[in-house]
């Protein structure tokens, strides 16, 4: 099984809300994934968290999380533990990120 | 119930305040997030998946219906209008936001509650007997020494930065209903043959990645002489616990590696040197101090009502509701003409232990008005009212029917202890809350689970095991394997004072096949046991594990290899077997097809 | 290197060179300006030199390491008088633990001081930290 070069963001949680952010251009924190800064090598990974460990200040966690990017450039988690992070409690549609509306979630492009 | 006095109130206060200072100084940077995070886990705040949590403390699982209120209240205001009380006995929020948190341990000290010590490697909340002061079997009420140790532990300066974290847990009675075998100290109180009342300590139980049952360190321990000997036993810990591997910091290991005869020793020749100084106050209590504690926890003034009514007897025999929820959630009480009722949290479909904020305001009025204003967490993650006179059992009831909260499934296949699990929790490797509410719609009939009889299901996340998996009738360990969720099954597990580890059963089941799998189980059981008194875990015990293995796996025929296919190979992954009842799950499922792998 | 006291921050006193465990019990040198020690070392062994120590210093490599609290409570169940510091990644808030199991005072390095000034160390001097124990 060939395995294509793995897609990944930096993720973290923010440190006053709690809530799930992705290092973004310009050093930002952002909620939507869909706006994360994109790596694929170990080098660019490695430079992207270095950068996100300066930001105590601003999240707490940071780590490097798998993405699958499909046709129309939309970003998805590979892992299921990522995606119920992304999205909310798989128990709860009305709570987290998935309760604000799919549209939010989806319809964003890159 | 215990009272705050002034003591206890100036030390919640300055915690907050400590607390308040350390958020302030964590966003100012005078405090890393390494430095951080102890403080907050000591104050109750975990970080987890989507957002902060925090752990509120409900000192032995003991608190009255104002108590109660102000926890609902707390989950409106400053979190999404529902909590999860947890295995622990405690209360957890999932939504809180970090600047928000020293107002709500402003709220919860308001109240005479904390959230002190849920977290971190220090003493635990202690927990006891959800039934104590109640219960027909108690030779002695636990909460007094549950209380002191309350005391004792909450903020001790040397105990603060253990290796690993360390639960206590007290049962007065000999059914033990407070797991003692499985904490890192359990006391069980009893009295000597001069029948001076006193303590078994039991050291080093604990489930999570390496479970052991607990060893008796002391036979007889005197009463006076408790701070003295856990101090001894905290101390030897602290200087002695392992800190290169976490997964091997809890006493438990140190008693395993070195061996109970090397540190009782140790532990013995510590509590001597203690009890030789001139008692300090860090271990020992005035006679004074003690009677304070004890005054709170006299018995209510317990009115003459009677055993039996005429009501109650039309009631039993004219609403067959009514009778069922009375033969499954009341259990008899030690005074005359009182019952204990457990209130399941355990509603078809919905996630255990969860309560909304309506749904606590209905339990604090139902206290007030009929259980002596007392209300009980318990570990199995129901609610108890322990104080409930007989008479008033269908009023009761219909209080509970209202309010959504009359399940009637106490002990039973849809009473499962489930961990947050993967939906919430920052460590967990799979799902918890959706395999029990899985199995539960499933087993939905009353008739089905009334058939089945008594049965401890119990489910964890990941292999630190806060839903008890290993002491489960049937226990259920959630892993990830190769990128989706495996589910492992032990049998066999006991959380009583015939405490057992579960037999690990086999390869794990995918989540689609964990329903079908506990279908298989109960067919068996239903085929094997003798009569329908003889429970599961009876049958488990008579015939070992082998006819349930077979059943568990059936393309291989268990464990015994005489079946199809090639000798000495692994089972193979048992083919999804869904049976027609099984559909109810689908439903809740379809609207999670995102998660459904 | 400031010493931490219960008056605040003192920069004044000079961290003299202290012996090593090792040095004491293979008898070469005098304790009287202070002994170091590991949070692991058998209290007993320091008994019979405890007239001649004139500080004990406990260090504390990581804060999240608590050894050095008991063995301090040891030290002075022992029945040590002396002088007892704890040296190292102690953080304020853990100065009244530090002073309720027996030590004198908490040597933080320059680092630390900056990041957590005198301010910090004051303000928490006067918690009671321990209901029962506030309660006696």
């Amino acid at each position: 099984m060939s395995k294509t070069p793995a897609l990944q963001v930096v993720t973290a949680n923010d440190l006053l809300s709690g809530d799930v952010v992705f290092l973004s251009s310009g050093g930002c924190w952002r909620r939507e994934l869909q706006h994360a800064t994109l790596v694929r090598t170990a080098g660019d990974a490695a430079f992207l968290m270095a950068q996100a460990e300066q930001h105590e200040a601003y999240v707490v966690g940071p780590y490097l999380a798998e993405v699958m990017q499909d046709d129309a450039g939309r970003l998805e988690p590979v892992h299921y533990r990522e995606r119920i992070r992304t999205l909310g409690p798989s128990n709860r549609p009305d709570l987290g990120r998935q309760a604000e509306g799919l549209a939010e979630v989806t319809h964003v492009s890159v | 119930m215990y009272r705050y006095d002034e003591f206890d109130d100036r030390f919640v206060r300055e915690r907050v305040a400590s607390f308040r200072s350390q958020v302030e100084r964590r966003l100012s940077g005078a405090l890393t997030e390494d430095e951080f995070k102890p403080l907050r886990l000591q104050n109750g705040l975990y970080l987890q998946l989507h957002a902060y949590m925090l752990r509120v403390a409900i000192p032995y699982g003991t608190l009255d219906a104002p108590q109660m209120r102000q926890l609902a209240m707390i989950a409106e205001r400053w979190d999404k209008g529902y909590g999860h009380f947890t295995t622990r006995q405690n209360i957890q929020f999932n939504w809180p936001t970090l600047q928000d948190v020293p107002a709500i341990l402003d709220a919860l000290a308001d109240v005479g509650m904390h959230a002190i010590q849920t977290s971190g490697n220090c003493i635990r909340n202690v927990t006891a007997d959800h039934f104590a002061g109640a219960a027909a079997d108690e030779i002695e009420d636990p909460r007094p020494t549950a209380e002191i140790l309350r005391q004792w532990s909450g903020g001790h300066p040397e105990f603060a930065f253990l290796p690993r974290k360390f639960k206590i847990a007290v049962t007065g009675s000999p059914n033990d209903r407070a797991v003692t075998k499985a904490h890192d100290i359990g006391l069980r109180m009893l009295r000597n043959a001069a029948g001076e009342p006193g303590y078994e300590v039991i050291v080093g139980g604990g489930l999570g990645r390496t479970p052991m049952i607990g060893k008796v360190i002391r036979e007889f321990l005197p009463k006076n002489d408790l701070l003295a000997y856990l101090e001894s036993v905290l101390r030897v810990y602290n200087l002695h616990g392992r800190r290169d591997n976490k997964y091997k910091a809890r006493i438990k290991i140190l008693v395993h590696e070195s061996k109970l005869e090397n540190i009782r020793a140790e532990v013995e020749a510590e509590f001597e040197r203690l009890m030789a100084e001139e008692a300090g106050p860090t271990h020992a209590l005035s006679a004074k101090e003690v009677a304070r504690i004890e005054a709170c926890f006299a018995p209510p003034a317990f009115d003459d009502a009677p055993d039996r009514a005429l009501d109650l007897d039309a009631a039993l025999a004219a609403d067959t509701d009514f009778r069922a929820w009375v033969k499954t959630n009341v259990t008899g009480h030690r005074q005359s003409g009182y019952r204990i009722v457990t209130v399941s949290l355990k509603l078809i479909g919905e996630a255990p232990g969860d309560a909304s904020a309506d749904q606590m305001r209905a339990l604090a009025d139902i206290a007030e008005r009929y259980s002596v204003n007392e209300l009980r967490v318990s570990h199995e993650q129901n609610i108890v009212l322990p104080h409930v006179r007989a008479v008033d059992l269908p009023e009761v009831f219909a209080c509970l029917q209202q309010a959504g909260l009359a399940t009637a499934n106490i002990g039973q296949i849809t009473d499962i202890i489930a961990c947050p699990g993967m939906d919430y929790c920052a460590l967990a490797t799979a799902r918890s809350i959706p395999v029990a509410q899985d199995i539960a719609n499933h087993f939905s009939s009353p008739a089905q689970a009334a058939e089945i009889g008594k049965l401890q299901i119990k489910i964890s996340g990941c292999i630190n095991a806060c839903g008890h998996h290993h002491v489960g009738h049937i226990g259920i360990l959630g892993l990830e394997k190769a990128g989706i969720e495996s589910y492992q099954i032990t049998l066999g597990g006991d959380a009583t004072e015939t405490t057992a580890i579960g037999e690990y059963a086999g390869p794990g089941f995918a989540y689609d096949d964990v329903v079908p799998a506990i279908q298989r189980l109960m067919d068996a059981y239903l085929a094997l046991r003798a009569n329908p008194d003889e429970i599961f875990l009876q049958v488990y015990r008579r015939l070992g594990a082998a006819p349930f293995k077979a059943a568990l796996y059936p393309a291989s025929n268990g464990s015994t290899g005489s079946g199809s296919g090639g000798s000495g190979k692994r089972p193979p992954e048992p083919k999804p077997h869904l049976i027609a009842s099984a559909q109810a799950h689908q439903a809740t499922q379809a609207q999670f097809v995102f998660y459904h792998f | 290197m400031p010493i931490v006291t219960d008056s605040g921050f003192d920069f004044e006193t000079q961290a003299d060179a202290m012996l090593s465990l090792e040095a004491l019990l293979s008898g070469g040198g005098d304790p009287a300006s202070g002994l170091e020690v590991a949070n692991d070392t058998d209290p007993r062994d320091l008994v019979p030199h405890f007239d001649g120590i004139g500080l004990i210093a406990v260090t504390f490599p990581n804060f999240a390491d608590g050894r050095g609290f008991s063995l301090a409570r040891r030290l002075r169940a022992l029945g040590y008088e002396g002088r007892l510091r704890a040296k190292g990644h102690v953080i304020s808030d853990q100065y009244p633990m530090a002073r309720a199991c027996g030590f004198d005072e908490v040597e933080i390095d320059e680092a630390l001081a900056t990041r957590q000034p005198e301010e910090h160390w004051l303000a928490v001097t006067s918690l009671s930290g321990h209901a029962l124990r506030a309660r006696g």
